[in-house]
């Protein structure tokens, strides 16, 4: 097992080189001008000429990939064209803010989808199943970022019960978390509902009752254990989605991000600090893909005994 | 004079789906002796394995319903206990052995605590007395007990039926009933899997009733058979007479259709047509449109079970004293 993760982590290298070339090559043919934005719209010519000369800009790509990769191998990201300050210290604190929030969604969207998800499927076809399909089909078309603004309408300013912005206090984390949780917390309760459905088919169920084993118990120990196995890969696949998320809704909510900071770099073509946090985004995705395959290994064992 | 165990009488269940009521087991009766084997033979769709889920309790409702019927073991009668009292019966005092051990067994826990599961909830014993109890039961299915550890990917079909017989017999029931319990296993393993059935069935002292469509398996372990067709037993005896004297035309075309290894037939002789379809089952006696002795008041009275001869009898019209 413990060889397996470190093989992982090593196949993450050739993996980030290539999120590092695509962002490369996707910032640097962007049009707009980092210089003219950071230099002023009315600043002469040659000072904005200077500017490129001393960023440089004027290298040709192979050269100015090179260095930037280089760089990011000393976990240097380059400094931030709008502050001034290095990226990696910009990002890294603005980093547990939108972690935070992802996590408090995942939380949501497991807690909320993985009971309804059992529920339906233990009560196929009930009241309470069409009921759960309805709300869990429309948590799925329903887009988070209009989901934000209609909370925030009736929580905030309606009822006046919650705030709407900041990310500091537990009464500030509930908006922002639902906006971005239900949808993954539909998809969630619709993939542990027919997994469920499908797991009480099997023989090996039919074997537990045979046993003179309790209902419930059937559930959690038999079915449930084996019907978490696809779940977990969807809440894998969520986090990152969650992490997307995250960046529209931080905007919408105004909390201080990775997400807000990279919307604003965007808007100034601050190219290192667009740069820096995609990497360090993938990054992310890519260890919670990690951790996601080795609890996978953990829950099946036909599973654990490929990795050896 | 020799006690009965399992008395089913007049047993019907209907699976009740969109595309029409299936008629899975019809007036079926049935009954078995302490620690006798009763062989169940019928074609794929006679409704064996609905009689047995029916012992058990385990007719998946919906879409399966028992209509009518009932089924007595050790002289209670079973459809009138609660669920927590069907849960004491289960797994303890009769026990079921599927067909398919590809699929049987729950493929993330250890095959120890699959046994131990049952031992714990039928004996008075701790987590740790299961335990070295599922070891032992695994030992006396041939396999070791070092490997009660492993999970049931790790065996082959023929082992991983030993541990659906060790999970089976673990709390020493009373009635076992075996569904098929070779038919997904290759010849060689069937042979040691019968074996094994038929020596822990004599240490055990357990009754059985063994669901299969090959009259090798019965003639080789059972002390009884029933014949059933579209749901129905049409004859039941003792081996001996059934496979000497067989009376109905059905048990009759079973035989006519087993292969001779002496003569020299090219060709098979089937039972003409096919099972009756069970949403749509005929008037009358249901096997009279594939029979040769088909009388005309056979499309229309259904016969009534005849005892012919002693402990052997027949569902026939030919036999049927009003018929």
């Amino acid at each position: 097992m413990h060889k397996y993760i470190l093989r992982r982590l090593l196949m993450m290298v050739p993996v980030l080189i290539g999120v590092t070339f695509v962002i490369f090559t996707l910032t640097y043919i962007t049009e707009g001008d980092p210089a003219r934005m950071l230099a002023g719209i009315q600043a002469p010519e040659e000072q904005v000429e200077q500017l490129r000369e001393q960023l440089g800009l004027n290298d040709p790509f192979a050269v100015q990939y090179f260095r930037y990769i280089t760089n990011v191998a000393r976990l240097d990201f380059g400094t931030s064209f709008a502050t001034g300050r290095p990226v990696f210290d910009e990002i890294i604190s603005r980093f547990p803010t939108t972690m935070h929030l992802t996590a408090m969604s995942i939380i949501i969207a497991v807690l909320i989808g993985v009971p309804l998800g059992i529920l339906s499927a233990t009560k196929q076809y009930s009241v309470f199943d069409g009921a759960a399909t309805f709300v869990g089909l429309m948590g799925i078309s329903i887009p988070n970022f209009w989901l934000s603004l209609m909370l925030i309408l009736l929580f905030g300013v309606q009822l006046g019960w919650l705030p709407t912005s900041g990310f500091d206090t537990p009464s500030q984390w509930i908006l922002p978390s639902f906006s971005i949780g239900i949808s993954s917390a539909a998809i969630i309760m619709r993939m542990t509902r027919s997994s469920m459905l499908e797991v009480l088919r099997q023989d090996y169920i039919r074997t537990a009752k045979a046993k003179g084993q309790k209902g419930s118990v059937i559930i959690f120990r038999h079915a449930l254990k084996n019907a978490l196995i696809p779940v977990i890969t969807i809440v894998g696949l969520e986090i990152g989605v969650l992490l997307g998320g995250a960046i529209l809704t931080e905007n919408i909510f105004s909390i201080a991000g990775i997400g807000r900071f990279m919307v604003d770099a965007i808007a100034r073509r601050d190219y290192p600090v667009i740069q820096g946090g995609v990497l360090l985004l993938a990054l992310t995705f890519s260890l919670v893909n990690l951790i996601v395959d080795v609890i996978y290994a953990y829950v099946d064992p036909r599973i654990r005994s490929q990795y050896k | 004079m020799s006690d009965i165990l399992l008395k089913i009488e007049d047993l019907t269940v209907h699976y009740i789906t969109d595309d029409g009521t299936v008629h899975a087991v019809n007036d079926l009766n049935l009954s078995l002796n302490k620690g006798e084997t009763l062989g169940l033979v019928g074609e794929t769709g006679a409704g064996k394995t609905t009689t047995a889920l029916s012992i058990m309790g385990l007719v998946p409702n919906p879409p399966g319903k028992v209509i009518n019927g009932e089924v007595e073991f050790e002289g209670e009668k079973l459809f009138e206990k609660s669920e927590a009292e069907l849960r004491q019966v289960r797994g303890n005092k009769i026990s079921m052995i599927f067909q398919d051990p590809m699929t049987s067994l729950n493929p993330i826990m250890t095959v120890r605590d699959q046994i131990a599961e049952v031992v714990l909830l039928h004996e008075n014993l701790t987590a740790k007395e299961a335990k070295e109890k599922a070891d032992e039961m695994l030992l006396k299915v041939g396999i070791r007990a070092d490997r009660a550890k492993e999970f049931p990917h790790q065996f082959s079909g023929g082992m991983r039926q030993r541990v659906v017989i060790a999970i089976a017999l673990a709390c020493n029931p009373v009635l076992l009933i075996a569904d098929e319990p070779t038919t997904a296993l290759d010849v060689t393993i069937q042979a040691q899997v019968l074996e094994l059935m038929k020596e822990l069935k004599k240490e055990f002292n357990t009754a059985m009733v063994m669901i299969t469509h090959d009259l090798g398996i019965v003639a080789e372990i059972c002390d009884n058979v029933a014949i059933m067709y579209a749901g129905s037993v049409v004859e039941q005896a003792g081996k001996e007479e059934l496979f000497t004297n067989p009376k109905h035309p059905y048990t009759i075309g079973l035989f006519n259709s087993i292969p001779d290894i002496d003569s020299d037939d090219s060709v098979l002789k089937p039972i003409k047509g096919l099972m009756p379809d069970p949403t749509n089952l005929p008037t009358g006696c249901p096997f009279h449109p594939r029979c040769d002795l088909a009388m005309p008041q056979c499309s229309e009275i259904l016969p009534k079970r005849t005892e012919i001869s002693e402990n052997h009898y027949v569902k026939c019209l030919l036999f049927d004293g009003g018929g």
